[in-house]
């Protein structure tokens, strides 16, 4: 239980750096307030300000992606979450974001409410949630915490998301020590919207009231939004009350209501409670609305008693909303609300005054221009200071031919399938619902990225997460290039066009030059992706402060590409070899290259090297040839090439057909190991029937995508040339049983 | 043409799934039921959806039960009424008892979601008539409560009286252990009451109605159903 804050402190600058503002910022709203402020408005100050609601430190980075595009129904940033035109009359709502320091310390509620939070942001625009995916991030799985913080996470995911009904269809975890004791929790939710019926974040129409709708307000999550702004240390577990409590029956609740009141046409505005609760919804939709509002805290339903206007300000309870409704239309949404046993109670009204004012037993607790507090008006925008990182000579000077590589190649392949990050993650999504609301055609395991059809239209959306944090660790733009690159070849290889993408920026703490340089780089990396592929990017989050008390994390800005199946029955495409006889091909670029390989961490433990390989121009090419090759309806199975390589690659395409297959690698040219284990960029294994060999060979001979013939599915053995048989059977098996090992002891 | 009711609790999730697949795959006349309603009137055949009723933060079902619509599917089930409870619907029924049995957390203590098979065991029953006996379909699980117990007795009553309608098996028909990956006793998937109007499954056939979602499989039992229910 978090402690009351009943007494209210004299405000001076040692509090207000106690509240995470600088000297300067302090200096700055006594200024333009005209006076010191009040401990309320400090408090609001505090949390509009703090990276997370204000991103202070990244929004001029931010605004230099491509956020423009044919497809988008609303700009970056505009609303709650990106809205793009995908036909037939529908618009799809989608947006990725992070509950990382939550989870790092409460994993079960951190992951839990990080779903819930982000299924609002969905539909607060008017959109039902359909499909879902997690990005995690996790240490070592020999270290005991990360056992017990991926059981908590998961765990929490999946009670949530499983009561709240909305399958996963999608998502990654890898491992690696950077992440330990900072784990990464990114969900990503995906909602359908009629065109015309979506709902806006604003405050308009003077006197109209404004209503508090779902759950009560409780002390929870004081400052998480502050908490989130600052690093992981010693004392963040005393910090465990600033983590939220979900309760995803409510939440079920309350979007159900929520699309009925939708539905009256009395709704001027809506926006979700998350971050900084009703000082961050108040002030946002206000300002938006260029208005002002009037807020009586008295009539917020409360949960607990005696709680003061700072807290009622501050906290984060989930499941609430708030909305500006008609006036005189106002009981019409409530009788929604109350239909589903949810509170919908007018606690204020919009004014003209520019300002919002909360009042609290009839006195003014705090009172200031809206503007002040939001993102493009009063809060601070920084550039901050870079410095390229001192260990990137090291590392891609590493020579890494002068390391012993193994000849036993088949023994290798074993090792990388019992590697965490390649081994089947079906132990953690078996505990999700993905098949709930019947829309799902490919769910997550046996497929390139997670497809659901659109009931009604032939229409199909594709969504996939990615990001390697080691590339973009050791290479920081080209690791920001191939996270776009790298998600969108997966839209493809399902037979998706790839048309916008969210993000979610998890990177160190800012003020480190290093940390911020790398920042930089990658954001530079994606925007370079992201122009070539056309996918604008429609909004999304940044989390910095990602750090335990030894280092940061891999940087990862984690990619959510959503794509769009026009025949989602003929053209939805999967890794599974599919008949005996079936012909594999090669296509894309040379595979050489070695640096940051999951075979050099696996094989010679060393996180090394030069990213991947990677022409923008050429993956573009490749991709639009084996789109047009899905659409011509020859292709059988296409996989595309990441951690692990081509060996891999081949491995799952067997395991996933349960069936083997006899290739040779030797027309790729290069070393053996170097062809089997390389991770170079734009290369996809693809499959046709012998009938089709010659089609695809001049398809992708006249695309410009050099196509090399490997072999046929056949028998029950990988057999490689060169390389000890590997039995499928045994390899699923280690493919299969590594993290249930780990974790079901 | 038989009509169907779907209930809605606050907290069912697969009440869209089962309209779907009764009303757009299968073409049957079919209607949402509010949990505060208490007319059932004009309805042929009711469907307890899957989803996590009033939140089941207490025991799945165990809130459900109480509500007023809960009071008149007891009585249209004692009139010989056919009910179908699935997953969180099975719950429930077990809860109103309507069914003997209750179910506990999977012997795992993890929520799965998965395909499964399901043998049937009988065909006597207006639910698998027209089903064969031992025939074995491909079905989706997703639930964390699903482990089947009931006492000696209570189980061999259901044995004696053919009440158990499916049991988990391989994808032969075999009764193998890895088969009933939730501890069920005796692998029960679904079973009916003794006057054989009432059906509770964990197994989600309605969720398995079209290629496109990977199996067809759900829709040879609720075509035996609406073949008992022209018949009747």
């Amino acid at each position: 239980m978090a402690q009351p804050i009943t007494h209210e402190p004299e405000v001076t600058l040692e509090l207000a750096l106690e509240h995470g503002l600088t000297e300067e910022e302090f200096g700055w709203i006594k200024e333009k307030l005209g006076r010191t402020p009040t401990f309320t408005e400090l408090g609001v100050y505090s949390v509009m300000w703090s990276e997370h609601c204000s991103y202070k430190n990244s929004i001029i980075e931010l605004k230099k992606l491509p956020r423009d595009g044919e497809h988008l129904l609303v700009e970056a940033g505009e609303e709650n979450a990106g809205l793009v035109d995908i036909g037939d009359g529908l618009g799809c709502a989608f947006k990725i974001e992070s509950h990382n320091h939550p989870s790092a310390v409460e994993p079960y509620q951190g992951a839990a409410t990080g779903v819930g939070g982000i299924h609002r942001d969905i539909f607060t625009m008017g959109a039902r949630p359909i499909a879902s995916l997690n990005s995690l991030r996790f240490g070592s799985m020999e270290n005991p915490r990360v056992r017990f913080l991926l059981d908590g996470v998961v765990r929490g995911i999946g009670d949530y998301g499983n009561s709240f009904g909305i399958p996963v269809i999608g998502g990654e975890v890898y491992f690696d020590e950077s992440y330990e004791g900072n784990p990464l929790v990114n969900a990503m939710s995906i909602g359908i919207v009629k065109a015309g019926e979506t709902a806006s974040a604003i405050a308009k129409g003077i006197g109209n009231p404004v209503i508090i709708v779902g759950a009560s307000t409780g002390r929870d999550g004081i400052h998480g939004a502050t908490f989130a702004s600052e690093e992981i240390s010693e004392e963040s577990e005393a910090k465990r009350p600033s983590v939220q409590v979900g309760d995803p029956f409510t939440e079920k609740l309350l979007l159900e209501a929520s699309l009925e009141a939708l539905q009256t046409g009395a709704v001027v505005g809506m926006q979700d409670m998350g971050a900084a609760g009703i000082a961050c919804s108040t002030s946002e939709m206000t300002a938006k609305g260029e208005q002002g509002m009037i807020v009586d805290l008295d009539k917020v339903p409360a949960r607990e008693d005696g709680m003061t206007a700072y807290e009622l300000l501050l906290s984060e309870s989930q499941e609430r909303m708030l909305i500006v409704a008609e006036k005189g239309r106002e009981q019409e949404i409530i009788d929604v609300y109350e239909k589903w046993d949810l509170h919908g109670v007018v606690i204020g009204e919009v004014v003209d005054s520019g300002r919002v004012t909360y009042y609290k037993n009839g006195e003014i607790k705090a009172d200031m221009p809206a503007e002040h507090l939001v993102l493009g008006g009063g809060a601070p925008q920084y550039v901050r200071e870079t410095k390229k990182p001192a260990y990137l000579e090291e590392t891609q000077n590493f020579d890494i031919d002068s390391l012993d590589h193994p000849e036993d190649h088949a023994d290798t392949i074993k090792k990388l399938l019992n590697s965490p990050n390649v081994a089947s993650k079906r132990w953690v999504h078996e505990q999700y619902d993905t098949t709930v609301r019947t829309n799902t055609v490919t769910a997550p395991g046996a497929s390139n990225s997670g497809v659901i059809r659109i009931k009604g239209t032939n229409r199909g959306l594709v969504a996939k997460t990615d990001c390697n944090g080691r590339y973009v660790y050791l290479n920081p733009r080209r690791g920001g290039q191939i996270a776009v690159i790298e998600s969108a070849r997966n839209v493809v290889c399902s037979g998706g066009r790839p048309l916008a993408i969210t993000n979610c920026l998890n990177f160190g703490n800012p003020y480190k030059p290093e940390v911020y340089w790398t920042f930089k780089e990658a954001l530079g990396g994606m925007g370079d992706a992201c122009r070539a592929l056309n996918t604008p990017v429609t909004g999304g989050n940044v989390s910095f402060y990602n750090e335990n008390p030894e280092s940061a994390i891999f940087p990862s800005p984690i990619i959510g590409m959503l794509g769009l199946i026009e025949d989602v029955e003929n053209h939805t495409t999967t890794p599974a070899i599919k008949s005996e006889g079936d012909v594999l091909i090669y296509i894309g670029a040379d595979r050489k290259g070695l640096g940051a390989t999951e075979y050099l961490k696996v094989i010679h433990g060393k996180t090394a090297g030069d990213s991947p390989e990677l022409d923008i121009d050429f993956e573009v090419k490749l991709q639009e040839a084996l789109l047009d090759a899905i659409k011509g309806g020859f292709i059988t199975a296409a996989h595309d090439i990441s951690d692990g390589g081509l060996a891999i690659t081949l491995a799952e395409m067997c395991i996933f057909g349960k069936m083997g297959a006899s290739v040779d690698v030797a027309a790729l040219g290069g070393t053996t190991h170097e062809v089997l284990f390389s991770e170079a960029q734009s290369g996809v294994v693809i499959s046709v029937s012998p009938s089709d060999v010659d089609r695809a060979m001049t398809h992708f001979a006249k695309a410009g995508v050099p196509a090399h013939q490997l072999g046929k599915a056949v028998g029950s053995d990988l057999k490689i040339a060169g390389l000890d048989s590997l039995d499928v059977t045994e390899m699923a098996n280690i493919h299969d049983s590594v993290i249930p090992n780990a974790m079901d002891v | 043409m038989a009509t169907f009711g779907v209930i809605v609790f606050p907290g069912s999730n697969c009440d869209h799934d089962a309209y779907h697949a009764m009303k757009h795959v299968l073409g049957c006349e079919t209607k949402f039921l509010w949990h505060k309603d208490t007319d059932l009137s004009g309805i042929d055949f009711l469907i307890v959806p899957g989803g996590f009723s009033y939140g089941d933060y207490l025991r799945s079902g165990a809130i459900a039960r109480f509500s007023p619509i809960m009071q008149e599917v007891v009585k249209f089930a004692e009139k010989g009424g056919p009910v179908m409870g699935i997953c969180n619907g099975f719950q429930i029924l077990l809860e109103a008892g309507l069914i003997p049995g209750a179910m506990m957390h999977n012997h795992q203590l993890r929520f799965v979601c998965k395909n499964v098979f399901i043998r049937c065991e009988t065909t006597d029953s207006l639910f698998t008539g027209s089903l064969e006996k031992g025939q074995v379909f491909d079905i989706p699980v997703s639930h964390g409560e699903g482990n089947y117990f009931i006492d000696q007795d209570g189980l061999k009553s259901l044995q004696d009286n053919d009440q158990v309608l499916f049991r988990y098996s391989d994808a032969k028909g075999e009764l193998t252990e890895s088969a009933n990956f939730n501890g069920s006793i005796d692998h029960i998937a679904g079973i009916t009451n003794t006057g054989r109007n009432v059906l509770g499954m964990m197994p989600h056939p309605e969720r398995a109605m079209e290629k496109i979602l990977g199996s067809e499989d759900g829709k040879p039992i609720f075509e035996s159903i609406l073949n008992s229910l022209s018949v009747a």
